[in-house]
């Protein structure tokens, strides 16, 4: 039972934050899909069992993360989604999923703003697993 | 057409009648509008409705007697000015009482037609705030047209500048932590990238100098005769280093010896941005020409290169801002994706035009085009 490991799609088109991601998730005992571009993930999405899902915001499209939100949760309703960008807050953009009209539209579990540390990344992880 | 909501305000139901049969059929149109303006008149008969009306309904002018029956025009003037001061009043001034057009008008008036007047001149009276609407409207427009394509700008921004801030940090934290152990080799990729965004940002912040020198003015003090050939070669010197270390050969064909007014530093601009794409996305071997051509009254700037091409869909996209290509073949290149939106901008300012042809695999060729 305990030797069969979760597996995480992490999905970033910029190559170091996705090497970094992977490095963590699997430092924490996870199985660790990459895809560094929106098409690539929604492949994975459609083809493979998965227990957890960490996806950018701005890939090739600014909306990728938000798509590929939505079509998660209509394959895999219960995997629960992080949602993380780099983009700052002081900048005016600035959305969370706290609020029930925020979850209306975004249908991520968690929103991450980049640049987390490995302890934090690994408690929010947890938490949505229910480990 | 678009129409303006015109109120005549007057106890006497022949000029209100008057009014409305003249503007009825009435339309103004002016070579720098897309549409032409038509007016829809309401009529009321004391101050006290008009008072309703403003409150009631959208109005865009006011055409406003001052002898009405209960309240006077210029209270209604006030009423207008305190809460809907968007609205434009002319007043109607009954014996062209002089003393009170001034009054009115200092009180917020926007003009006043002196009473009796002829059709041409109430149509010409409306021309003239009918013109007043349009452009208070287009410059409330562009203002905020302005303002959201500089917001998008900066957010985009700060992603393009954070992204490689926080891949440099994440790198620090795994060494700081010592993830892979204690030995200093098994990171040597990581600080290899580390140094590769390092590069990516300094270019991206040079190439933001490079945007605010432009600045999007024709300064015309700074434009002198320059030859388009010698620029073309300081270009094509200062890639050099670059080109050889890819096995790439830059040309220059430059028969006529071209010669054309402008902006140095905007020139440079333009080659230094097409010729080092040109070699950027190159392959082993490549080969970048340039070329100046005269047509007409133009000079054709071509830069032709035998490099990775575009599909349609990335030459559709190629001059947008922070657009970059990304395939496997172009990973590990790096750029702002700010360059050619720049050299866009900078044909623009010399109303000039843009070209690119490519074919996926064989190569790209973008064109120039300047006036003369």
């Amino acid at each position: 039972m305990a030797d069969i490991k979760k597996t995480v799609l992490i999905a970033d088109d910029d190559e170091d934050y996705l090497f970094q991601m992977k490095m963590y998730v699997e430092s924490f005992g996870f199985n660790v899909i990459t895809a560094d571009n929106q098409k690539e993930a929604e492949v994975i999405i459609q083809n493979t069992k998965l227990d957890l899902a960490i996806f950018d915001l701005m890939m090739e499209n600014d909306d990728s993360g938000f798509i590929l939100c939505y079509k998660m949760k209509r394959k895999h309703p219960e995997v629960p989604i992080i949602l993380a960008t780099a983009v700052a807050s002081e900048t005016g953009i600035s959305f969370g999923v706290d609020t029930d009209s925020d979850k209306k539209w975004i249908k991520a579990d968690l929103y991450l703003e980049k640049g987390i540390r490995k302890d934090q990344l690994h408690k929010e992880i947890n938490k949505l697993l229910k480990i | 057409m678009e129409k303006l909501k015109v109120m005549v305000v007057d106890d006497e139901p022949g000029i209100r009648s008057g009014v409305s049969r003249i503007l009825n059929n009435f339309t103004v149109s002016y070579p720098f509008m897309d549409t032409d303006i038509g007016f829809d008149i309401i009529e009321v008969g004391t101050g006290e409705e008009a008072i309703e009306k403003v409150k009631s309904e959208h109005i865009d002018i006011v055409l406003l007697d001052n002898k009405l029956p209960g309240i006077l025009g210029t209270e209604v003037l006030e009423f207008i000015n305190k809460n809907k001061p968007e609205i434009l009043v002319m007043m109607i001034t009954s014996y062209a009482s002089l003393e009170l057009a001034v009054k009115a008008t200092n009180n917020g008036a926007y003009d006043f037609i002196p009473k009796p007047f002829t059709p041409q001149e109430l149509k010409s009276s409306l021309e003239n705030v009918s013109k007043h609407l349009f452009l208070r409207g287009m410059t409330r427009k562009m203002n905020k047209e302005g303002k959201e394509i500089r917001f998008q700008f900066l957010s985009v921004l700060s992603h393009e500048l954070k992204a490689p801030l926080n891949a440099i940090e994440g790198y620090l934290r795994i060494m700081k932590d010592k993830e892979n152990g204690d030995d200093i080799a098994s990171y040597d990729q990581m600080i290899d990238r580390s140094l590769q965004r390092v590069k990516g940002m300094r270019n991206l912040i040079m190439d933001l100098l490079d945007l605010t020198k432009i600045n999007f003015e024709k300064k015309t003090e700074k434009f002198q005769d320059i030859n388009l050939g010698e620029i073309a070669q300081l270009s094509i010197e200062a890639m050099n280093p670059y080109a050889i270390q890819k096995d790439v050969k830059i040309s220059l064909t430059d028969e006529e010896n071209i010669v054309l007014k402008a902006d140095p530093g905007d020139i440079e601009i333009v080659f230094n941005n097409l010729i080092s794409n040109g070699v950027k996305y190159n392959k082993d071997g490549g080969k970048v020409d340039v070329k100046l051509i005269k047509t007409d009254n133009k000079v054709n700037i071509i830069v032709e290169d035998t490099g990775i091409g575009l599909s349609k869909e990335e030459s559709d996209k190629l001059f947008n801002e922070f657009f970059r290509v990304k395939s496997e073949q172009t990973r590990h290149i790096t750029g702002s994706g700010l360059g050619l939106s720049i050299v866009k901008r900078i044909s623009d300012l010399y109303n000039g035009e843009i070209k690119v042809e490519s074919t996926p695999g064989e190569g790209t060729s973008f064109t120039v085009i300047l006036p003369m």
